[in-house]
C-alpha cells in the first residue's frame, strides 16, 4: 500500500527541519573570523599542493565498485526466492535452480580471486 | 467529506513520526556520554567527571560548544556539495526508522485507543532498511570529494569501498533471515520468532549463529566502527572524510554515526533476537521493555568492542570482506536452503 510510504516523506521533512533549525542556531551564535590560511585544506601544516579532487585515485577502488554491482544485483535475485522456497510444492526444483545460480556466482568470485582483483597490495 | 478514521490515522502517524524523530535527534547526547564513560571505565579511568555530577552535563556542554563553533567552508571546496554532504549522511539514518517495529500493539490508558508501535508496516521492510542505510554513503563520498583535501578524499574513497564490500555480506545475511522467517516484512519477521528463546533466528542451529556473525561483522564495517574504522584512521588520515568540517556540520556526521550504531543494534535485535518477544514467559514486563533492553545490550556490546580491539589494515579489511565473508555466506546459504526444503 502506498500509504505506508507516506511516513518516509514526513520523516525526511521533520529531520530536515530539525537539521535546518540546528544550522540556524549555529548561524546566529557562531563567530566569523575567516582568513586565507584558515580556508585552505588541512595538510599537516604544509602549504597545500595541487588539487585533490581532480580524479587522481587508485583504479582499484573502481574494480571493487564493479564487483560490488555484479554481486549485489545477484543477491537481489535471491530475495524473492528466499520468501517462497519453503511454502510451495516445487521447493526441490526451486532449490536446484538457485543452486545452479549460486554456483555460477561462485565461479565469478573464484575468477575474480584468481585474476587478483581481490588483492589489495 | 473525508473519512474521519483516515484523518485520525494520519494524525497518529504524524505524531509518531515526530516523536521518533525528536528522540533520534537527542539520542546522541546520552550516547556520547555513555560511550565516553564506558571507554573510561574499560581503560581504568573515570571518563567525563568535571561538568556536573559524574560528568552528566558533559553532553550539553559539548552541544553548546558545537553550536558556538565557527562554520568553515574551505576556499577551494565545491560549496554546494560540501554543504549538502552532512544532510545526505544524516537523513538516511533517520528515515530508516520509518520501517522499524518497536512493538506490536499498545492500548493507551484512559482513552482506551489501540495504537501500533511502528510507523509503517512495509511489506518489503528489510529491503527498505538495506537500501536506505546504503544511501548514507553518498554523504561520506560527497563530503570527502567536495572538501578538496587529500585526507578527506582518501577517507571518503576508503569508506565507500569498505561499505560496498561489506554490503554484499550483509545482504546475504538478510537473505538468510528471510529464508528462516519466510517474509520480507520486519513485523512478520519478529512475529515468526514468537514463543520462547529457541524460536529466535539466532538459535536456528547450526546456521543461525553463522548468519548473525556475518551480519555483525558486516555491519560493524558498514558503520565504520572499530575494528573497521579505517576511514577515520587518525594516525594516517587526520579525521578521514570529515577532516575539513567544523561546528554543526561536523556534528551532523557524528549524529549520523551514532544513529547508525543504534540502527545496527536495532536490526540485530529485530532480525536475530526476536524483537520485542520475551525470552521466557515472564509476567508484567511489557514487550517494549524487552526490545529496549536488548537494544541497549547491543549498544553496550559495540562500545565494548570499540575499546577492546585494535584496528585492521586496509588489505586485511578487503580480505575479510571478499575472501572470507562472501564465500562463507554462499556456503551458509546453500545449507540453509537445504534445511528449509
Amino acid at each position: 500500500m502506498l500509504l505506508s510510504y507516506l511516513p518516509v516523506l514526513i520523516m525526511i521533512g521533520a529531520a530536515s527541519f530539525m537539521a535546518m533549525m540546528a544550522l540556524f542556531m549555529s548561524f546566529l551564535f557562531n563567530p566569523r573570523n575567516h582568513y586565507r590560511e584558515k580556508l585552505t585544506p588541512w595538510e599537516c601544516g604544509m602549504e597545500p599542493h595541487g588539487e585533490a579532487n581532480k580524479g587522481h585515485f587508485r583504479i582499484h577502488f573502481f574494480i571493487i565498485a564493479i564487483l560490488f554491482i555484479v554481486f549485489d544485483v545477484e543477491t537481489l535475485f535471491l530475495f524473492p526466492w528466499a520468501v517462497i522456497l519453503s511454502d510451495k510444492g516445487l521447493s526441490v526444483f526451486l532449490f536446484a535452480e538457485v543452486l545452479v545460480f549460486i554456483i555460477i556466482l561462485a565461479i565469478g568470485l573464484i575468477y575474480a580471486w584468481v585474476k587478483g582483483a581481490l588483492e589489495w597490495v | 467529506m473525508p473519512d474521519i478514521s483516515l484523518i485520525v490515522a494520519l494524525a497518529l502517524m504524524v505524531i509518531k513520526v515526530f516523536i521518533v524523530t525528536t528522540i533520534l535527534f537527542v539520542l546522541p547526547l546520552p550516547l556520547t556520554y555513555v560511550e565516553r564513560k564506558v571507554a573510561g571505565h574499560i581503560q581504568v579511568r573515570l571518563g567525563p567527571w568535571r561538568v556536573g555530577p559524574h560528568g552528566l552535563l558533559q553532553p550539553f556542554a559539548d552541544m553548546i560548544k558545537l553550536i558556538l563553533k565557527e562554520d568553515i567552508v574551505p576556499d577551494k571546496a565545491d560549496k554546494f556539495l560540501f554543504k549538502l554532504a552532512p544532510l545526505m549522511a544524516m537523513l538516511p539514518a533517520f528515515v530508516v526508522y520509518a520501517a522499524i517495529p518497536f512493538g506490536d500493539k499498545w492500548t493507551i490508558p484512559f482513552i482506551d485507543r489501540e495504537v501500533t508501535l511502528y510507523i509503517a508496516d512495509m511489506n518489503v521492510g528489510i529491503l527498505y532498511v538495506l537500501a536506505i542505510s546504503g544511501l548514507g554513503i553518498y554523504g561520506l563520498i560527497f563530503g570527502g570529494w567536495s572538501s578538496n583535501s587529500k585526507y578527506a578524499l582518501i577517507g571518503g574513497l576508503r569508506s565507500s569501498a569498505q561499505m560496498i564490500s561489506y554490503e554484499i555480506a550483509v545482504s546475504f545475511s538478510a537473505i538468510g533471515v528471510v529464508l528462516l522467517s519466510r517474509s520480507l516484512s520486519l513485523l512478520e519477521i519478529v512475529k515468526s520468532q514468537g514463543g520462547n528463546l529457541l524460536h529466535w533466528n539466532f538459535f536456528y542451529l547450526p546456521v543461525g549463529p553463522v548468519w548473525f556473525a556475518i551480519f555483525l561483522i558486516g555491519s560493524l564495517a558498514e558503520i565504520n566502527r572499530v575494528p573497521f574504522d579505517l576511514p577515520e584512521d587518525e594516525g594516517t588520515l587526520g579525521a578521514g572524510f570529515h577532516t575539513e568540517y567544523s561546528g554543526m556540520r561536523f556534528a551532523f556526521f557524528m549524529l549520523a554515526e551514532y544513529l547508525a550504531l543504534v540502527t545496527v543494534s536495532v536490526m540485530s535485535v529485530v532480525l536475530f533476537f526476536g524483537g520485542w518477544n520475551a525470552p521466557f514467559n515472564v509476567p508484567f514486563v511489557p514487550p517494549i521493555l524487552w526490545f529496549l533492553g536488548k537494544v541497549i545490550l547491543f549498544i553496550y556490546f559495540f562500545m565494548w568492542v570499540r575499546f577492546t580491539l585494535p584496528r585492521y589494515r586496509y588489505d586485511q579489511l578487503m580480505t575479510i570482506g571478499w575472501k572470507i565473508l562472501i564465500p562463507v555466506s554462499l556456503v551458509n546459504l546453500i545449507i540453509t536452503g537445504l534445511m528449509k526444503i
